[in-house]
């Protein structure tokens, strides 16, 4: 009894001084299933740091916390366009970059894109980059098309044509406005940043024409539906159609899974690591950051996510399966027709939601 | 006499003394104190928020007041209500809302009526092992129940494997993202809070009026007709409204199973809460909706102290 009783007075003791001390824990808020399977572990050991690790699965729902304030968090992991928001809304804190060394890893250039969003990288470093293309089913598009058919463009989404052939085994589209829209405006040739009005509603004429053949519009459930065959082509973003490759070649199932960036480019994002002003933990949270960009940990992340990092020094200790895979290290010839996408004023954003509901359900 | 009041005086306090005189103001007290904290206090923070104005800040809204030159300034923006009727959007989707939550009610009571009288009308251990299976789903989670459903419904799911099997069907039957599915799981949700209170009426009903019935020569359905539904009234209306109010407003149901067509006000929130991120339109929205689940409840408190009275 009385061993139980100190054992229960060390364990408080613990509580309260970790409670305290701003170094002992770190709370991170992450996208589901985007880091790799020993990161956390390996922070522990290196800094005595420990982690709460929780998920989201969409921008939107981290924003409405962040925008709430008080979050808890001390890091967090939004995308482009949110997270230049979010720096307007004043929500991050400055970066302390004598704190981040390891800064030195990252890849200028990528880095230089990145600051159109957080000007001079003040606030945010680039925790891993993607893009939103296409997701196939290979055997499946192949028996509906024919083998003369090229898989190569984003007509297997907006060409009626091609759609309504491919309707019976499964279309589907995100559910992100913003990334459907504007690769909608790229595809008719059109500023895919475009808030014009007239543009807008050509994208929106566009993607009404196709609806029909649509069978739902959803963020992450393509994952395991292109991965068992149940929908055979998907707009997605690019880690998660290899996570369902990845799942059907594991499954056995019969289930070929591919990703394309098509022919006429594909919109390129940005996930970042960032501080919310109101963390109770920023250094913890600036020693995480530093130890991501750390080579072999980005590698280890890269290497079990399938998305690409912007991290130079990396590079060449990530598997060459990846590394040679055009849909997640593009060669620059289909680099240079990536477009990003920018912040909207709270009026157009409406617009491009409204359009979306009226493209979604008819009203 | 004098001696009693004498004893009265003595007497030392008693807390049962107490609770008789002012018990009935901590029962309704207590109550009343939670209604106040949890319901009347986040009612104004919502209504405060939506006639506030949006903004890209934290909060994503501007104060009502603000001080200048000495006056104390209060914007009221009606604009956000305007807007929901403005835009048909918001009248259709409330319109779709009633219509799927007053279907589903529909469906939950023909299901829920028979089962609520079987389980009535038997004794015992048997009574005790039905109640147990209308209950039993609540243990697992609500979330898990509807995924459950997916798993029953998809292509791939359980009813078309079986029906392909068996060689009725050749290709998956569609019933995943279609209004089917969407009925499907707001009934099987609510259907036990249709079967509890037509459960608890129907227990009590005298069964000698039954008998009465019958050996006034009336055939069953005749009996059924004029003593037993007449006397199930305030239990259907109790079920019904405890199903249709809730399913007006339900989210994750249509979200899960109904199409991208199918246009629920709760999905209509959620997109102007997280994709417009304007707080203030959703709060309108919010209050719209309240506005109009008010009415239905005060309408079942009429016929409710009706029913009494009559």
């Amino acid at each position: 009894m009385k061993k139980l009783l100190m054992i229960s007075a060390a364990v408080a003791a613990a509580t309260l001084s970790s409670a305290k001390a701003d170094d002992e824990v770190l709370n991170i808020y992450n996208w589901s299933d985007y880091i790799a399977e020993d990161t956390l572990e390996k922070f522990t050991e290196a800094t005595g740091i420990k982690v709460v690790y929780d998920v989201y699965d969409s921008n939107e729902v981290l924003e409405a916390k962040l925008l709430a304030g008080r979050s808890g968090y001390d890091l967090v992991v939004p995308t482009s366009e949110y997270l230049e928001r979010q720096i307007k809304a004043d929500i991050y804190m400055p970066l302390d970059k004598s704190k981040l060394p390891n800064l030195k890893n990252m890849d200028a250039g990528l880095m230089a894109n990145a600051s159109s969003y957080d000007a001079n990288n003040e606030h945010s470093v680039i925790y891993m980059w993607g893009t939103t293309g296409i997701g196939y089913n290979v055997d499946m598009v192949k028996e509906r098309l024919g083998d003369d058919f090229e898989v190569n463009s984003w007509n297997l989404i907006f060409d009626p044509e091609v759609v309504s052939k491919l309707a019976d085994c499964g279309v589907t589209l995100l559910d992100a406005p913003n990334d459907m829209m504007s690769t909608a405006l790229n595809y008719m040739g059109l500023d895919p940043n475009s808030s014009n009005k007239e543009d807008l509603a050509k994208a929106a004429d566009l993607m009404k024409a196709v609806r029909p053949h649509i069978r739902y519009f959803n963020s992450s459930q393509y994952i395991n539906d292109l991965a068992n065959g149940d929908i055979c082509v998907a707009v997605g973003y690019s880690g998660d159609v290899f996570q369902a490759a990845d799942r059907a070649s594991e499954a056995d199932n019969g289930v070929t899974v591919d990703y394309l960036i098509p022919k006429e480019g594909a919109l390129q994002w940005f996930d970042f690591m960032a501080i919310p002003s109101d963390a109770s933990n920023p250094n913890s949270a600036h020693k995480f950051i530093n130890f991501v960009m750390d080579a072999q940990i980005t590698a280890d992340i890269t290497n079990y996510v399938w998305y690409a990092s912007a991290n130079t020094a990396a590079l060449p200790l990530i598997d060459a399966e990846i590394v040679e895979s055009p849909g997640i290290f593009p060669p620059d010839e289909i680099k240079e027709k990536l477009w990003t996408v920018r912040t909207r004023s709270a009026r157009d954003d409406r617009a491009v939601t409204r359009l979306w509901t009226e493209i979604k359900t008819g009203h | 006499m004098s001696e009693t009041a004498q004893q009265d005086r003595v007497r030392p306090w008693r807390f049962a003394d107490w609770f008789v005189r002012h018990g009935r103001m901590l029962v309704i007290g207590l109550p009343m104190l939670w209604l106040m904290i949890f319901f009347l206090a986040p009612f104004f923070v919502v209504f405060k928020i939506s006639v506030s104005e949006l903004a890209i800040a934290r909060p994503p809204y501007l104060p009502l007041t603000s001080w200048e030159d000495g006056k104390l300034i209060l914007t009221l923006n009606l604009g956000n209500f305007q807007y929901l009727i403005e835009d048909s959007l918001y009248v259709s989707s409330y319109l779709t809302s009633i219509r799927i939550a007053f279907f589903s009610t529909i469906f939950a009571l023909l299901l829920g009526y028979p089962m609520a009288y079987v389980i009535a009308r038997s004794t015992g251990h048997r009574r005790n092992i039905l109640l147990m299976l209308v209950m039993l789903p609540f243990w697992t989670s609500f979330l898990l129940r509807v995924y459950a459903w997916i798993g029953i419904l998809k292509a791939n799911g359980v009813i078309n494997n079986f029906l392909m099997w068996t060689g009725v069907i050749d290709s998956p039957i569609v019933m995943m993202q279609t209004d089917f599915a969407t009925y499907v799981g707001i009934v099987y949700t609510y259907l036990p809070f249709m079967i509890l209170p037509l459960y608890a009426n129907l227990a009590k009903l005298d069964t000698t009026l039954l008998e009465a019935s019958s050996d006034l020569g009336a055939r069953p359905l005749t009996t059924f007709l004029t003593i037993t539904l007449p006397l199930s009234i305030p239990g259907i209306v109790a079920g019904s409204m405890l199903v249709f109010i809730p399913a007006i407003g339900e989210f994750v149901v249509p979200t899960l199973l109904g199409g991208p067509d199918t246009l629920m006000i709760g999905r209509v929130l959620w997109s102007e809460f997280f994709n417009n991120r304007d707080w203030p339109v959703a709060s309108a929205v919010a209050m719209a909706m309240l506005v109009l689940l008010v009415l239905p409840v005060m309408w079942l408190r009429r016929a409710q102290s009706q029913q009494e009275a009559g």
